[in-house]
């Protein structure tokens, strides 16, 4: 007798039906198709007449095939192009593979939830980084035809991106044609008052043209015109958004209204739309700046210039132009000029070209860590394949091609994948919150980091190369099952390439995880090395803030002197408060101040004979309140004022620099600016510029002049935003309401602001090489557990396939220790390969952490060993499960099963 | 009989064949061919996907039944739901006759 079923099933395979279903209709099929053929031959027609009835009847290929499709169209909506017309389009039946690839999913939930798990995490941290990476550094700045914007910066003999001298900048302006515009901006902070309680607000001086320059078209009212950027006109203002939305309720007559900033009285002409991108709250003429810095080349008052190249000009072509201005410049005022040239450099790098770097290598990590999470799902894959080979095996039987079996596994692993990135994308939404929210201030354009539209596509463009990527050994693999002995030896059978395979992924994602592990012992180490770092003073007990004076006493340089004396006096009177200075300078974070001098009291020499130190305007109990000791001489005091010798105090790298061999105290030097001043003390060199940096700093020599002896003609524009800084019993924090209150004063309207605890301030300087640190230690562990997992998944199913080999090997004698060393072996030597290889990665990869290493090589032998460890404990741990259970394989059920 | 005719009256056939027994696929198709005397014959090809066509609508639900000495089987019975739908098909194939015979039978009367 013919075999029905097999016969019947031939024709359903065209049906793409559910196996299920596909042997239930055949079963049913071929019992009819019996009954007839015998019903045939009872009647007495020939067999072969039966046979031909019976096949024409039951398998009328079109009529069945036609009929049953209409039938099972709900599990088969897609038109299925019978026989020749499957082959050629690629693109038939997706829709079934993938309606096929949900149910095989759902059917092995866990396995599912494993995989998805992983690959959630992989492609989640994937795309939050990646949407740090395209805000930050891909997207375009936010103003129109960004690409043309480019910064401008002197390039003097110790800063090859100095802030511009304001005449040198009209110079450029006026002189120069490659740009279509220039202007200019510098950073400010105003008491804002007559608005109920006075409050600091941050501001920026900018010219009339800045806003042209980027294109920027006000939310509200206009721009600044030309004659309003002229000294002594009627003070100007414009809002930014936020601050028009937070402080004035978005009021929409704010218009023609007038603001009291410091002494002035500034009329709101705009409001800037919500995109801008500068920070600060309010813009001002920078005419309207009185400041003595503004209107001297010696001056370099923290004035950045941007400028719009023309169309058609190139940067290198504008860079030839500018150089030439300053050579031009240089000698029409060679005591100022002489040694400075341009820096042109595109806006978006000048902004974001420091963190690209520590971005890429972030990217770079996190894309281990994904390659980890795919390993590990093609193995679980490749585990699976095994448990599947009977599925393709009457798969392949039944006729499908190679290509068609592939292209269903593929379809489930970027089903998978796409899973993944459904979990992950929520997951990536929160980490880039708190990416941003963990990232160091100084990450440019942190508010451009978002989940947009390219964000998705990423995501999308990076599941489907994972599901692709994890995917194609098991499917290839399991294509190649060959299904006479796949269904002979049900589902055990030999594989050996597939374990090769396992081997290798192990091995690859010990290697990455190795790579990650260096690299964050790395950074470890880097960070508590500047953690040891003496940074010159005693930052714990101290309290920062800056400190603005009430506008009634802004009008005096006499005023703000008695006004500072009475401050620090309120503050020092304090109970707990041991003592209190002002500064104009702090150490380690983001400022700095510097001055030229020369020594003697002669006239001002060439640029040559000029030096430049580290300036602080400091109230004499600023060495005590930092503890930095005094190494000679006195410190300041009291009679340190206008009417006694001018004075200043030295650090002992100055003395060493500059007085070599010789006593300094009693020496003169002459502050550019400021005048001569006698030399009373040498106390110890703070590390101004950095823990780490400092070292290297061109400018390490450190001048403390006394507030005190600060000329009239800068009182009231060149002391303004001081630190106030407190030393105090206890926790630094708890002193703020107090002094808050003190600060305050009498009138109740001198504002404190930018608060924070000394040690703080420290910590703040570290805040990017801890976030590498951070995000590397969160990469590492991951990788860690995936390795771990993935590990233990190939070991333990080692040890399943060879329960026979170990029962014979116990059987004839093994111990259990024996075995349990089999297994061990065979784990670790994986987890060895990949340690050796990533080992050797390591060397060369963590070299990319560059500058962000400090104290500590790259190559570090002692990170190496400890990373060493850390793996080879977490792979014998992952080893350890599956060798218990190998050492407890009973050899009589282990043979029985054979 | 034309396959008009089959196909309008094929449910109808089937629902009323199972109406009291639940029966198996072939065992259908062989009363069918029996009762009809041989002018209505059902092969598997138009038999099984209309089983399955009802069974799917819920009318009729099969079920494997194994038999001492047999091969299982696959038997249909209806469902309530099928009962309904059978009466109500019931219904409507008797007026319908009627009305076809009034006219055609109306002249030869």
């Amino acid at each position: 007798m013919p075999e029905w079923k097999e016969l019947v099933r031939r024709q359903l395979a065209e049906l793409r039906l559910t196996p299920e279903r596909e042997a239930e209709i055949a079963e049913e099929l071929a019992q009819y198709a019996e009954d007839r053929y015998e019903e045939l031959q009872l009647s007495g027609v020939s067999e072969a007449e039966a046979l031909r009835q019976t096949l024409n009847e039951v398998l009328d290929q079109k009529a069945m095939a036609s009929g049953l499709r209409d039938v099972e169209r709900t599990d088969v909506p897609e038109p299925v192009v019978l026989g020749a017309g499957t082959k050629g389009h690629f693109l038939s039946g997706v829709g079934q593979d993938v309606r096929y690839g949900i149910r095989t999913l759902r059917k092995n939930a866990g396995f599912s939830a494993i995989a998805i798990l992983a690959l959630a995490i992989g492609i989640g941290a994937n795309t939050a980084i990646f949407s740090v990476v395209n805000g930050v550094l891909l997207q375009p700045l936010a103003y129109p035809d960004s690409a043309r914007l480019v910064s401008l910066y002197e390039a003097t003999a110790d800063f090859s991106h100095s802030s511009v001298a304001y005449p040198n900048y009209l110079d450029w302006r006026r002189e120069s044609h490659s740009f279509s515009e220039m202007g200019a901006y510098r950073s400010d902070s105003f008491n804002l008052t007559g608005l109920g309680r006075p409050e600091r607000v941050s501001g920026e001086y900018v010219t009339a043209s800045l806003l042209s320059v980027l294109g920027v078209t006000p939310r509200l009212g206009r721009v600044f015109r030309p004659e309003e950027d002229r000294p002594a006109t009627g003070c100007t203002v414009m809002l930014s958004y936020d601050f028009w939305q937070g402080r004035f309720g978005a009021e929409p007559n704010i218009l023609g209204q007038k603001l009291r900033l410091n002494a002035m009285s500034c009329v709101v002409i705009g409001v800037l739309p919500a995109s801008f991108g500068m920070t600060a709250q309010v813009y001002l003429p920078i005419e309207q700046w009185t400041g003595v810095g503004l209107r001297t080349r010696e001056s370099h008052p923290g004035l950045r210039v941007i400028g719009r190249l023309r169309p058609g000009v190139s940067i290198q072509a504008a860079r030839g132009e500018m150089e030439a201005i300053a050579k031009d410049l240089a000698r029409r005022y060679p005591a100022t000029n002489a040694l400075n040239s341009v820096a042109v450099v595109p806006m978006k790098d000048d902004m974001v070209g420091n963190v690209r770097p520590v971005l890429l290598l972030l990217a770079g990590a996190v894309g281990f860590v994904l390659i980890i999470a795919c390993a590990n799902v093609a193995n679980l894959l490749l585990a699976r394949s095994a448990a599947r080979k009977r599925e393709f095996a009457i798969r392949a039987a039944l006729g499908a091609e190679r290509w068609r079996v592939v292209r269903q596994l593929l379809t489930e692993s970027v089903l998978l994948s796409l899973c993944g990135a459904a979990v992950g994308l929520p997951l990536a939404q929160w980490g880039t919150t708190l990416l941003v929210a963990a990232a160091p201030a100084s990450l440019p354009r942190s508010g451009d980091v978002r989940l947009d539209m390219y964000v998705l596509l990423f995501t999308l463009a990076v599941s489907l190369m994972t599901g692709i990527l994890f995917g194609v050994a098991p499917a290839l693999h399991s294509a190649n099952i060959n299904a006479q002995e796949s269904l002979k030896t049900g589902t055990r059978g030999a594989g050996g390439g597939r374990h090769r395979t396992e081997g290798i992924f192990v091995a690859l994602e010990t290697c990455l995880a190795v790579v990650l592990l260096a690299g964050s012992a790395l950074m470890i180490q880097s960070v508590w090395r500047l953690l040891q770092v003496k940074p010159g003073f005693a930052a714990d007990h101290i309290l920062t803030m800056q400190v603005a004076l009430s506008p009634k006493v802004m009008a005096s340089p006499s005023g703000i002197r008695t006004a500072f004396q009475q401050l620090i006096e309120r503050v020092e009177t304090l109970p707990g408060v041991q003592a209190a200075a002002l500064t104009s300078l702090l150490p380690l974070g983001d400022n700095d101040s510097e001055i030229d001098f020369w020594l003697g009291n002669g006239p001002q020499p060439g640029p040559e004979g000029l030096k430049t130190v580290v300036f602080y305007v400091v109230s004499p109990d600023y060495p005590a309140v930092m503890q930095i000791p005094l190494l000679r001489g006195r410190v300041l005091t009291e009679r340190d004022n206008l009417g006694a010798t001018p004075v200043a105090l030295i650090d002992e790298v100055m003395a060493k620099q500059i007085f070599p061999g010789v006593d300094p105290i009693g020496r003169q030097i002459t502050l550019i600016a400021l005048g001569t001043v006698q030399i009373v003390g040498v106390v110890g060199h703070v590390k101004q510029w950095g823990l780490d940096s400092d070292d290297t700093n061109k400018i390490r020599s450190q001048v403390y002049f006394p507030l005190l002896q600060v000329p009239d003609r800068f009182m009231s524009s060149g002391v303004t935003g001081l630190t106030l800084a407190l030393r105090g019993k206890g926790e630094p924090l708890s002193f703020v309401p107090s002094v808050r209150a003190a600060v305050a004063g009498p009138t109740d309207d001198q504002p404190v602001y930018g608060v924070r605890a000394m040690k703080d301030v420290i910590s703040g300087s570290l805040a990017g090489r801890r976030f590498m640190m951070l995000v590397l230690i969160v990469f590492a562990s991951v990788a860690l557990i995936l390795a771990a997992v993935g590990i233990y998944g190939v070991m333990s199913y080692a040890v399943t396939r060879r329960t026979s080999e170990l029962g014979v090997r116990s059987a004839l004698g093994a111990s259990q220790w024996q075995i349990v060393g089999l297994v061990l072996r065979q784990g670790m030597g994986l987890a060895g390969v990949g340690l050796i290889v990533g080992l050797a990665a390591s060397v060369t990869l963590t070299r990319f952490l560059g500058t962000l290493l400090y104290g500590v090589g790259a190559g570090d032998p002692l990170t190496l060993a400890a990373v060493t460890v850390v793996l080879g404990a977490v792979a014998m741990l992952a080893c350890v499960l599956p060798a218990k259970r190998a050492s407890a394989v009973d050899p009589a059920v282990a043979l029985r099963c054979e | 009989m034309s396959p008009e005719w089959k196909k309008g009256s094929a449910e109808l056939l089937l629902l009323s064949l199972i109406e009291n027994v639940p029966r198996h696929g072939y065992e259908i198709g062989k009363l069918i061919e029996q009762r009809s005397l041989g002018a209505l014959r059902f092969h598997a090809a138009s038999l099984y996907p209309l089983l399955y066509r009802l069974e799917k609508r819920g009318w009729v639900q099969g079920k494997w039944v194994e038999k001492a000495g047999q091969r299982r089987r696959r038997y249909y019975n209806l469902t309530a739901q099928g009962r309904t739908v059978l009466a109500a098909q019931r219904k409507g194939w008797e007026s319908f006759v009627l009305a076809i015979s009034r006219v055609t039978g109306a002249g030869n009367a």
